[in-house]
């Protein structure tokens, strides 16, 4: 398992600082302007004892609310965290697999290449990204059961970090069924269809593409499951389950791991994944672990 | 038709129109993914000298994608205004640049829907920045609802208060921030985290909750799928405006699960609640180039002109609001800040030549080529060539797209800036209740109002 980078969690918002200075002025504005109340349902906006300060805000939702002025802009501090996420999310698109620390946790499992050359013509070419290598494809084993596909997609360090312990977290049981197995590849500079390919030439049942997501300001570190039942060239993407947001703070590995064997036998039993296959498992009363 | 241009004694031959705007389009990396970019600078400017001799005429005889394929051709060669046409009848596109730049503001509003979207692009593709900007800013486009949004010297904001699960408080705190960041004139739009019918009827309440509670001279808007609002006005919910994404062929529309007839439908069903005090213009729609590509329904036709035939569908329904959400599409269709500056002047020149209340979403995905010195530069010329309205986002970071749009704050910046004010009913009702005059919460915008505390 690869050491966790705390530096790389989610960036914090630093709800005190580069707000508004609390103990600037708020008694006296509220008198200035409180005779001009309009119609207030009853309520009364004056409520003085607990003024609630601007920055208060902050308590009711995770976006940059109450961060005070500097004239027009945000003051200083404000300005610089987001810089700060910003960064974060640069350095995660353009970060790579680490490619020898996944196989040593997984065993040595094949490695696989997109017919991208580098991070710039992955970024333009979404076509080059979604077919491997013909090499590649020639030299893999026709495994059948279920393929794992761990892609870089648009974060690396996002796959990086939450591949391990979904597979994990999935290979305590076997998929869909005692005598299925799964096996696992590593693809670089892949999209979601790779998998169509990688599945098609394994003879696979399913695949299932653990991919890093585009990075947000707030989390760097977001994996995405798709799932694809009989796998092949030409797949389209309404074909396919998708699970998201697969993260500490978002989807835990043991229940992204329930909800993908929850897919997988619903996708055997109707032979198909995608909008034919609803992702209803909590409202068909199918615990989560 | 064939068109040729030589240079330096190559001769270019772009076998159709529609090839010959292809290759003219400055270079963008959507145009060469779909395999229809110049593939030189001089195959490029050969196209774009080829296209200014072009008569404008020539574009009501040839079409980009054929008139019995694609209903959005038809609705722009039916809808054509031979009258409002004829001041630039006889004129080519180079001679139209010219024209443009020359013509004082009230002879070009009239043209309007005497120009079809295929000749605002052609004439854009010929034009530079200062260009966009300076033309754009002699177009006039007023529209109401329960403000006026428009008005020479204004420049209005729609308030973005998305929330990751649509939390009703964590969407009316940020609803309130940028109330009191002057934000909220054009709308106040939320991009529902799910299209299911009662998380949309929720925020529905919710938003109009806010805005009779602080009686604010706005509108609101959820912009679900037109036909979630439909359900939502069937069970009797406070829908101001419709919204919907639309584009530029039959196709991308086909993708996005609307067909203009359902179009109408739902303007019909908003026109019916009669909800606008001083206007009428219930339906508000984004756009954005590459969006048919995308949905691999572009016909071989660049990405530029299929935005502009985007608000050639846009014009039939009398939009209060449209805008491009110019880099939220990504890198593979605009890789960098330089192709999302133009591509947000070109959007904004086309639309509101065109005749649309034209805004645009200045905006970027992590994984472009950008960042927030692209975006001030965007919106300072946008500013300048009189945008209609921008996005306010809190601190420009939306929690819930995971995308950076302008902030409240740009916001402020750029009517500062440019001496620019907020719709006059919402100037005046941000005067009233004492927003704007110091950073603490004037006591009629007290949290506790709507349910924050």
């Amino acid at each position: 398992m690869t050491a966790p980078d705390d530096r790389r969690a989610e960036a914090p918002r630093a709800p005190s600082t580069g707000g508004l200075n609390p103990a600037r002025g708020e008694a006296d504005d509220r008198r200035a302007e409180a005779p001009r109340a309009p119609s207030t349902g009853g309520l009364n906006p004056a409520r003085g004892d607990s003024p609630t300060l601007w920055h208060d805000l902050r308590r009711f939702t995770e976006a940059r609310v109450g961060l005070g002025r500097a004239g027009n802009a945000v003051p200083t501090a404000a300005h610089l965290d987001f810089q700060e996420a910003h960064a974060a999310a640069r350095d995660a698109v353009w970060s790579a697999l680490d490619v020898e620390a996944l196989r040593a946790e997984l065993g040595p499992v094949p490695v696989l290449r997109s017919e991208v050359e580098d991070r710039r013509s992955y970024l333009l070419r979404p076509d080059l990204g979604r077919r491997l290598r013909a090499a590649d494809r020639a030299g893999l084993p026709r495994t059948g059961g279920t393929v794992i596909v761990v892609a870089d997609g648009l974060c690396a360090s996002g796959v990086q970090r939450q591949a391990v312990p979904l597979i994990r977290a999935l290979s305590a049981e076997p998929p869909v069924a005692p005598e299925a197995r799964w096996h696992i590849v590593i693809v670089e500079q892949g999209r979601v269809a790779i998998g169509d390919e990688v599945g098609e030439a394994m003879g696979a049942e399913a695949v299932v593409v653990l991919i890093g997501e585009r990075p947000g300001l707030s989390a760097q570190d977001s994996m995405g499951a798709y799932l694809t039942w009989a796998p092949r060239r030409g797949r389209t993407d309404a074909e396919r389950n998708c699970i998201s947001n697969i993260r500490p703070g978002g989807l835990s590995a043991a229940e992204a791991a329930a909800k993908i064997r929850w897919l997988l036998r619903g996708a055997k039993a109707i032979g198909a994944t995608g909008v034919r296959l609803k992702d209803d498992m909590t409202s068909t009363g199918l615990a989560l672990p | 038709m064939a068109f040729r241009h030589v240079i330096g004694g190559t001769s270019y031959v772009f076998g159709d129109l529609r090839a010959l705007l292809a290759r003219a389009t400055p270079f963008r990396s959507g145009d060469a993914l779909a395999g229809v970019a110049a593939t030189s600078a001089a195959e490029r400017v050969a196209a774009q000298k080829a296209l200014a001799d072009l008569p404008l005429k020539h574009f009501l005889a040839e079409a980009v994608i054929p008139y019995e394929d694609d209903d959005v051709t038809r609705l722009i060669l039916d809808s054509h205004d031979g009258a409002g046409f004829a001041p630039v009848a006889h004129l080519t596109v180079g001679g139209f640049r010219d024209w443009l730049l020359a013509a004082p503001p009230e002879e070009i509003a009239p043209l309007a829907r005497g120009l079809t979207p295929e000749m605002a692009a052609a004439v854009s593709k010929i034009m530079r920045v200062s260009d966009l900007i300076a033309v754009a800013q002699k177009c006039r486009v007023v529209t109401r609802f329960r403000n006026t949004i428009g008005l020479p010297g204004t420049l209005s904001i729609r308030l973005q208060p998305n929330h990751p699960t649509d939390d009703a408080r964590g969407v009316a705190a940020s609803v309130l921030d940028g109330l009191l960041l002057g934000a909220g004139d054009a709308v106040i739009g939320i991009n529902p985290a799910t299209d299911n019918i009662e998380a949309v009827l929720r925020l529905l309440g919710m938003l109009d909750e806010v805005r009779t509670r602080f009686d604010i001279p706005t509108q609101s808007c959820v912009l679900c799928h037109v036909t979630t609002a439909m359900l939502a006005m069937e069970r009797g919910a406070p829908v101001d405006l419709v919204f919907q994404s639309i584009g530029g062929t039959q196709g991308v529309n086909d993708s996005f699960g609307v067909t203009l007839g359902l179009l109408r439908e739902a303007e019909d069903a908003a026109l019916a609640l009669k909800r606008g005090t001083i206007g009428q213009d219930v339906m508000y729609f984004e756009t954005g180039q590459g969006s048919a590509l995308s949905a691999e329904a572009h016909r071989g036709v660049d990405q530029q002109t299929l935005e502009a035939r985007a608000y050639g569908v846009a014009r039939a329904y009398s939009p209060l609001l449209v805008n491009s959400v110019v880099g939220f599409i990504g890198p593979e269709y605009l890789f960098d800040g330089k192709q999302i500056l133009r591509a947000g002047l070109e959007d904004h020149f086309c639309g509101k030549l065109l005749g649309l209340p034209m805004g645009v979403d200045i905006c970027y995905t992590n994984h472009a080529e950008a960042d927030q010195d692209d975006m001030d530069t965007l919106l300072t010329c946008l500013a300048v060539a009189g945008v209609t309205y921008i996005m306010g986002v809190p601190g420009a970071d939306d929690v819930m797209l995971a995308y950076q749009s302008t902030s409240f704050h740009d916001g402020l910046y750029a009517r500062a800036a440019l001496g620019k004010t907020p719709a006059p009913e919402f100037a005046e009702w941000l005067e009233r209740m004492g927003i704007g005059k110091g950073e603490a919460i004037p006591a009629a915008m007290s949290p506790a109002l709507i349910g924050l505390e």
